[in-house]
């Protein structure tokens, strides 16, 4: 079983062609492939392959394809159709929401608009993603945890995009979309609203954002650590536990005095991925809307410490001085 | 032969621990600013600060004559803002000026064969107007230059257009069909951020009345809503300001600030309300002289919107949080530091109106200069 103490997936799990489980009357729409490829089996199964396109696959595809188009084609627009600059400063690059002074009214296809529209189409294409995650796994009779779990980071891109410009009264308020600008964006929106470092939903989100890697690590390690002996039977030793399950426990628990079980483990996981967005899109609700400024709120909590100043004659503001 | 395990284990982690403290070589030196713990603090890379160090060496001062004598302004023709200066004095300033700025091209920079007192050259003029602005912010802007104030070697450094000037930013060609809300593109200005790319235009020039229209402080100063309706999209032009100042002067934000609160006067170093003074300093070196040339000065020593190359924080700083490092070399001239208009002899202005007298000497400048020279644009040859 040494097979296991290896980075990459050590067995190839492939079979002969596999359409999968019938689904009744949609089966038409399970289309492509298969194929069989090494590499994939790597990574993963060796099969790629049918995918279940439907209408809602095609029509995501479709809106997601017209949004992308929409962004891109305004980058390279941006750089005179230059397709040198564009590549050059693709990162740099971005389709900005429009001006403040439109406020949230329906401004020029060149000065916010296309914005508007690319964002119309890609929250259309995916809201009928998640549609997919819905139904695909009402097919295979399978219950909804995927579902919800993306409902929650749509709400994170809801927030950032809708909820919040329309609650604050303009568009210019959301995210643009590009590679360094929205970073740039972040940064300005922290500062703006005086350090959302100080914004306890913040903090939750990052606890959170952080927990999933180091939970997703702890728990991929802690099985294939045992998979040697049929710890990778995970959902059976949810009540059977076995000498996998056992070890698995007792190395937790010898290690840090405490311990998951089989089942809570991946409870766990899933509530700290979909609390990383629950809470993120709680803390930007709030900032700009009802707190103004996060530091000051921290102060005002007291979580806030507040430091000696360390010159003698401390600094004051030259505007303060002027006009006393 | 196999090693004993703990000492593969004791060497692996040797190994790693050097290959981590390893990353950077030299290890970068901080000098703390700020309270324990905040991370005020000044980052710099042993290396380059011996290159910044040798780039901000003060050359030997010319030796000095005596004060006394007669006056320049009545020896000479048409020494109109040194007139104040002993004949000694005002040689070796001259001499100093050629140093700085034109070492190559010597006094014929500036002068024309048939006579020093000619205004020929536009170089002559805009000396004449980069002397007052010299010595505007040695008399007026101590706040921001501090003991050490400023020569033309501060900003030249031996060359004739500073290193770091610019001019408003006219935007990388796009097309006709989509704004670019002034930003969005890799811009050395905003220190290759994506911030807007020309914040020098609005923040560093123009009147009391242009600034008061700028989003200068856009941070809530209050826990809760309380009116201020600043976009981030304001937020992002100030930041863009502040990438510059930040790039220029070689150091973090937290050379002023204390990050987590950006706003917060009472957190800060120093070194903020230096920089504040600084930004009004920049905005009436820009409006008040460097834009008075833009009437006379030729196409080439102006931006592609024809506006002149002006002033910013890199201009006299240049990668250094002070200019020359603080090295002082006004001391050495200290014509440079005061007002040198000479008083008119006629008894017609009485002493305490120098001043309006000087105003009017600026002003009129470009119309004299017009005046004066018949052929300006072609002797442009520098």
């Amino acid at each position: 079983m040494i097979e296991y103490q290896n980075i990459f997936t050590q067995v190839q799990a492939d079979a002969p062609d596999y359409p999968g489980v019938p689904i009744g009357k949609d089966e038409e729409h399970r289309m492509g492939g298969p194929i069989h490829s090494w590499i994939a089996g790597k990574l993963g199964d060796a099969q790629i392959g049918p995918i279940y396109l439907g209408p809602s696959g095609f029509f995501a595809f479709l809106c997601g394809f017209i949004a992308f188009e929409i962004i891109g084609l305004n980058m390279w627009a941006s750089v005179n159709w230059d397709p040198i600059e564009f590549i050059r400063q693709l990162p740099w690059l971005a389709l900005e929401p429009p001006p403040p002074a439109y406020g949230l009214s329906i401004p020029p296809l060149n000065d916010g608009g296309w914005w508007l529209i690319a964002g119309f189409f890609l929250t259309a294409s995916i809201f009928l993603w998640w549609w997919r995650t819905f139904t695909i796994s009402r097919n295979l009779g399978m219950s909804n945890y995927l579902a919800w779990a993306f409902a929650a980071a749509i709400w994170l891109y809801l927030v950032l995009g809708f909820i919040r410009p329309v609650l604050m009264g303009s568009w210019s308020e959301a995210v643009p979309f590009g590679i360094f600008p929205h970073l740039d964006w972040t940064a300005a929106f922290s500062m703006r609203y005086g350090n959302l470092f100080y914004n306890p939903f913040h903090m939750l989100s990052i606890v959170f954002l952080y927990g999933s890697a180091i939970l997703f690590a702890m728990h991929g390690a802690t099985i294939l650590a045992v998979s040697r002996y049929g710890g990778d039977r995970e959902i059976d030793q949810v009540t059977d536990i076995g000498t996998a399950g056992e070890r698995s426990m007792l190395y937790w628990r010898w290690c840090m005095g405490f311990n998951a079980s089989m089942e809570s483990i991946h409870r766990w996981a899933w509530w700290f991925a979909v609390l990383t967005v629950i809470t993120g899109g709680i803390g930007i609700l709030l900032t700009g809307t009802v707190v103004e400024n996060w530091y000051l709120w921290g102060v005002k909590h007291g979580i806030a410490p507040a430091y000696p100043v360390i010159d003698a004659v401390p600094v004051v503001d030259p505007m303060m001085e002027a006009n006393p | 032969m196999k090693l004993p395990q703990f000492i593969r284990a004791t060497v692996v982690v040797l190994a790693g621990s050097l290959l981590l403290t390893g990353c950077e070589k030299p290890p970068p030196e901080t000098v703390q600013l700020g309270y324990r713990g905040v991370g005020m603090e000044l980052v710099a890379n042993p290396k380059t600060l011996a290159a910044t160090v040798a780039a901000n060496q003060v050359p030997t001062p010319q030796p000095p004559v005596p004060a006394v004598g007669p006056k320049a302004g009545d020896i000479y023709q048409n020494v109109q803002v040194l007139g104040d200066l002993s004949v000694g004095e005002f040689t070796r300033l001259m001499a100093a000026m050629t140093e700085w700025i034109s070492p190559e091209e010597g006094c014929n920079y500036c002068h024309v064969a048939e006579g020093f007192q000619y205004d020929t050259k536009y170089t002559k003029r805009v000396a004449r107007v980069m002397t007052l602005m010299t010595q505007q912010a040695n008399v007026e802007w101590g706040d921001h230059v501090g003991g050490a104030g400023v020569t033309c070697y501060t900003c030249h450094r031996g060359k004739n257009i500073p290193e770091y000037v610019w001019a408003t930013d006219p935007g990388r060609p796009h097309a006709p069909g989509v704004m670019t809300a002034g930003q969005n593109i890799a811009s050395v200005t905003a220190a290759y951020s994506s911030l807007p790319n020309d914040p020098l235009t609005p923040y560093l020039e123009g009147d009391e009345e242009d600034a008061a229209t700028l989003p200068w402080r856009v941070a809530g100063q209050t826990a809760l809503p309380n009116g201020n309706r600043s976009s981030v999209k304001q937020t992002e032009y100030i930041y863009s300001l502040m990438m510059h100042f930040s790039d220029s002067l070689g150091v973090n934000c937290t050379h002023c600030h204390n990050t987590r609160a950006f706003y917060d006067w009472e957190q800060s170093s120093p070194a903020r309300v230096r920089a504040w003074h600084g930004i009004r300093m920049v905005r009436e070196m820009n409006t008040k002289y460097v834009n008075q040339t833009t009437d006379w000065l030729p196409d080439h020593r102006k931006g592609p919107m024809g506006d002149p190359l002006k002033v910013n924080c890199a201009t006299c700083h240049q990668g250094a949080y002070k200019p020359m490092l603080g090295a002082n070399m006004v001391k050495d001239y200290p014509n440079l530091a005061r007002t040198t208009l000479l008083e008119p002899k006629e008894e017609t202005a009485p002493a305490s109106e120098t001043e309006a007298a000087a105003e009017e000497i600026t002003e009129d400048m470009p119309a004299q200069a017009n005046a004066g020279s018949s052929d300006q644009g072609m002797t442009a040859g520098n």
